[in-house]
């Protein structure tokens, strides 16, 4: 059809085919077919997505139509303001844990040489592959009350010596922070190294002491960057479920799952569960205030970055001690005493249950992150180059829709693609499409369906930042000399931006692989992964059975961070839009 | 269409979706005779159903999850479950499934003459399958044989304050053992006895970390159900915790079940009776002793290690599991009330 013969063109800058001008006239009248076409198909494939996304949240929130008083007003009255307050200190706390190290490490590790600088450089996003699950019972087992630290320590000084309260508050905004500040790093250091190093340099020539360039200069076009990152730290806090418990700290998410599980009413579970949405667009808007009018990764011209300056002696002893004692602490630790407890139980009679299947679990986890990691990729470049083909606001909008599956818990997506695909077999039943068995539930499509719509956001996000690389003048250009949108993207837009297409990947695989809510509800009969090894005995108290599956799932989403983290380092201008890149919600929520 | 790059693009999409949900159904069973379970029981499930399959060529396959989301998928899936049976530990559980329409009654008279009427359904909607005590445990060296609390209400007493562990309120062991506080007390005097633990009690998200707590001496006395101490037991003869009955002179000690119910949509219902059959019978030993639970049905003997560290000679809470687990929803709310976390 049309483009065989469009797309067939040897090259679309050679001189104008002067063998037949009905040829031309053929080709010309089939090519404003294809763009009336492509102007339908466009917009049409970015809105598809965004209902596929939306549905399955969709499907719950209609419970707000008819809202269940009684249960409003009995949590109103007994637990919903401490869990309000609760979230809303958990947020602050981790938002300036993250922002305190993530921009702290950017800065030290940009603006400074040290004995190790460059090594961290890297080595510092590693948290980025420990689930917060696991450093929160890694934590609370090591130097919880019950743990061998705290038992030494009541051995020494007797036993009402003061310890810190692990299990508190405090202890959930400490791990929290450990394992989430690599995305305020990440970040900081792009905007960093793209414009606000070039600022900081300038502001140095013209006589500002470091402070005072660091503060009138650097921080304020750093903010675009710090409020994506931080935005994506709190919809992360926001939406666990696990690690909380583990600290006893009451968030209106713990308040949704006690409510469902002990009292079996889903429609006033999901009720509060909008709550939870509140504190997601909150968060949005905050970013948005935050970043003001600056464009994030806008970066004019390719700027040199900040001149690392040594440091020497006492400082970059001081330097190279706390990156050394934040790694140590978010990742090389509680990785050893994974690997101890590992050890341990595989010596001992009371090993770690069903290791026989051990390749099983590790097939399926990661067969199931690399499909949901390519399938988002591919529909986040489709969604995004539909906002540069068709209707640019319209298109927008789709692409922020498709993005809010970020937001919400893992298992109220679970739940919400469950009734979205019964209520879709049951549809086609009724027209007689009857799928032959589960369709719905219980499938792998129904699983990767869910888990594309949790994590569709960082890779849209990669991707926007990805085609931002490519300008609108030479997609312009582009379709004046006759290619077809399809054509631009398979050959300019895509080879442009597959720096960015691969963080996406990246981000999405790493999410992926430590996922556990819907892999749990929705999984297939024998199709289980590490997270459910994990979970299965996890759940009941076996953490140190539990040390396997749990190693398991951070030397897998090592890989990953690793070839993210030797891309990043590799230092292109590529590199650093991949960089750029990682800002997995903040861009694609809003 | 597909001339788009866009619908091109989703075509591959499709096809390569298409091509994993094959790998993945393919390694699925084949067409033998196979009972497939939800189950939110995740103990050592696996020597009992290969036994199972040894004894009668019928192959066990299970999923473990959390026990609300499998109900919720049951119940979405409808007609079109693959579940035979579900499978569950507390009669909160069993209770709320039941009311959900998820079962479909049983008429088995194997298991009715097996499993004492107390620990089952009216209705034969659900059996109970292994027996577990929730109650007093303390550290003999901090708590004396006379001032030992007796009761569950006595850890409600000024005395205590400071010196308990109890269990977080989104426990579902928790719930039920509040349920028959309710049922037994009344609202109010249930009500009375949670603040008690509230103002009292240190309360801790998992039964091992009470044990532990009390070992360590954050706490002198809790409440857990007993096989976490049988377990911690096994890997440690000298533990120093030790385990009371509660209210012996009173309604008993709370004993609840795991058990389980044939789905209503279940694809072949006799097979997974006799599943249920097995492991009330032959099958008990092989299902109970993995967790140190007491056996539901009362001519099979407890495992050694439980006879003896605990006994078998103790009074039980005779309410009917039916009882409490439909109180759940309302202990729930009366913790919320109390202040219980």
């Amino acid at each position: 059809m049309t483009s065989v013969i469009v797309d067939d063109r040897p090259d679309c800058d050679g001189p104008p085919d002067p063998a037949g001008s009905s040829e031309q006239n053929r080709r010309r009248v089939e090519l404003d077919l294809g763009d009336r076409l492509a102007v339908l198909a466009w917009p049409g494939a970015a809105w598809l997505a965004a209902l596929l996304v939306v549905a399955p949240v969709a499907f719950l929130a209609t419970s707000i139509l008819s809202p269940r008083g009684d249960v409003w007003r009995q949590q109103w009255e007994t637990r919903l303001p401490g869990e309000l307050v609760q979230t809303v200190v958990l947020l602050a706390g981790v938002s300036i844990g993250t922002l305190v190290l993530g921009v702290g490490f950017a800065w030290l590790t940009s603006a400074y040489r040290f004995p190790g600088s460059r090594l961290f450089g890297w080595l510092l996003i590693s948290p980025l592959a420990m689930p917060s699950y696991v450093l929160g019972f890694v934590t609370l087992s090591v130097i919880g009350f019950t743990g061998p630290l705290q038992g030494w320590w009541r051995a020494q000084f007797g036993a009402d010596a003061w310890f810190p309260d692990v299990r508190s508050m405090g202890g959930a905004i400490a791990v929290f922070s450990l394992v989430l500040y690599p995305y305020v790093f990440l970040l900081a250091r792009a905007a960093l190294r793209d414009q606000a190093g070039a600022a900081f340099e300038a502001a140095r020539t013209l006589g500002a002491g470091p402070l005072e360039a660091a503060r009138r200069v650097v921080l304020p076009q750093l903010r675009p960057a710090i409020a994506a990152g931080v935005a994506v730290v709190m919809m992360e806090t926001l939406t666990d479920f696990a690690t909380v418990q583990y600290f006893d700290v009451d968030t209106v998410s713990v308040g949704v799952f006690r409510i469902w599980r002990g009292t079996f009413d889903r429609d006033a579970a999901s009720e509060i569960a909008t709550l939870v949405l509140a504190f997601a667009l909150a968060v949005i808007g905050i970013e948005r205030l935050l970043r003001g009018r600056a464009r994030f990764g806008e970066a004019a011209g390719r700027a040199s970055g900040i001149v690392p300056r040594p440091l020497s002696g006492m400082r970059a002893g001081v330097a190279t001690g706390l990156c050394t004692v934040v790694f140590a602490l978010s990742f090389l630790l509680p990785s050893i005493q994974l690997v101890v407890w590992a050890v341990e139980r595989a010596r001992s009679d009371n090993g770690t249950p069903v290791t026989e299947r051990f390749g099983d679990f590790l097939y399926h986890s990661l067969l199931l992150a690399t499909i949901c990691a390519v399938i988002c990729a591919v529909v986040a470049m489709v969604v995004t180059n539909a906002s540069r083909f068709g209707h640019r606001r319209s298109t927008g909008l789709a692409a922020r829709l498709t993005a809010v599956g970020y937001a919400v818990p893992g298992p109220v997506v679970a739940i919400g693609v469950l009734l979205a695909l019964v209520a879709l077999d049951d549809a086609l039943e009724r027209i007689g499409l009857g799928l032959p068995g589960v369709a719905a539930t219980g499938s792998f499509l129904g699983l990767v369906y869910a888990y594309s719509v949790r994590f569709m956001a960082p890779a849209l996000n990669a991707a926007e930042a990805g085609l931002d690389q490519v300008s609108v003048d030479m997609t312009a250009s582009a379709r004046t000399l006759g290619h077809r949108p399809s054509s631009i993207m398979a050959r300019i837009h895509f080879p442009l931006s597959r720096t960015s297409l691969a963080t996406a990947l990246v981000l999405v695989t790493i999410d992926a692989l430590k996922e556990l809510p819907i892999v749990l509800l929705l999984r297939p009969f024998g199709f289980d992964t590490l997270s459910v090894w994990t979970f299965n005995l996890a759940s009941e108290s076996r953490f140190e059975q539990a040390a396997l599956p749990a190693l398991t799932i951070v030397v897998f989403a090592l890989i990953p961070v690793a070839v993210l983290s030797l891309s990043l380092n590799a230092r292109s201008d590529a590199a650093a839009a991949a960089e750029r890149a990682t800002a997995p919600a903040g861009e694609g929520l809003l | 269409m597909p001339t788009t790059g866009a619908g091109r693009l989703l075509g591959s999409l499709a096809l390569l979706v298409a091509l994993a949900a094959i790998t993945a159904s393919c390694s699925g069973g084949g067409e033998e005779d196979v009972v497939r379970i939800y189950t939110g029981r995740h103990y050592d499930l696996e020597t009992a159903f290969v036994q199972f399959g040894e004894e009668t060529g019928i192959s066990v396959e299970f999923l473990p999850g959390s026990d609300a989301e499998l109900r919720e998928r049951i119940a979405a899936e409808g007609e079109e479950t693959q579940a035979d049976i579900y499978l569950t530990v507390d009669a909160g559980n069993l209770a709320i499934a039941t009311e959900q329409g998820i079962f479909a009654p049983i008429d088995s008279p194997e298991l009715e003459a097996a499993i004492p009427e107390s620990l089952r359904d009216p209705d034969g909607n659900w059996f109970g399958l292994t027996v577990r005590a929730r109650t007093l445990v303390y550290h003999p060296d901090r708590v004396s044989a006379g001032a030992m609390p007796t009761t569950y209400a006595d850890l409600a007493e000024p005395e205590w304050a400071g010196r308990v562990c109890l269990r977080d309120s989104s426990n579902v062991y928790t719930q039920s053992l509040v349920a028959s506080l309710i049922a037994h007390h009344g609202e109010e005097e249930a009500l009375r006895i949670v603040s008690g633990w509230a103002d009292n009690a240190e309360i801790l998200n998992n039964d091992i970390l009470i044990l532990e707590s009390i070992a360590d001496g954050l706490c002198d006395v809790g409440i857990t159900n007993h096989y976490y101490l049988a377990r911690l037991l096994e890997d440690d003869p000298d533990f120093p915790v030790k385990l009371a009955w509660a209210d012996q002179d009173g309604f008993g000690v709370h004993v609840n079940i795991s058990g389980g119910g044939v789905t209503r949509y279940a694809d072949d219902p006799e097979l997974a009776v006799q599943l249920l059959e097995w492991l009330a019978t032959d099958g008990q030993s092989a299902f109970v002793n993995g967790n140190h639970e007491y056996p539901a049905n009362p001519s099979v003997e407890p495992e050694p290690l439980i006879a003896s560290e605990f006994g078998t000679d103790f009074a039980r809470d005779e309410l009917p599991a039916s009882v409490f687990g439909g109180l759940n929803a309302d202990a729930v709310r009366l913790m919320d009330e109390a202040g219980y976390r």
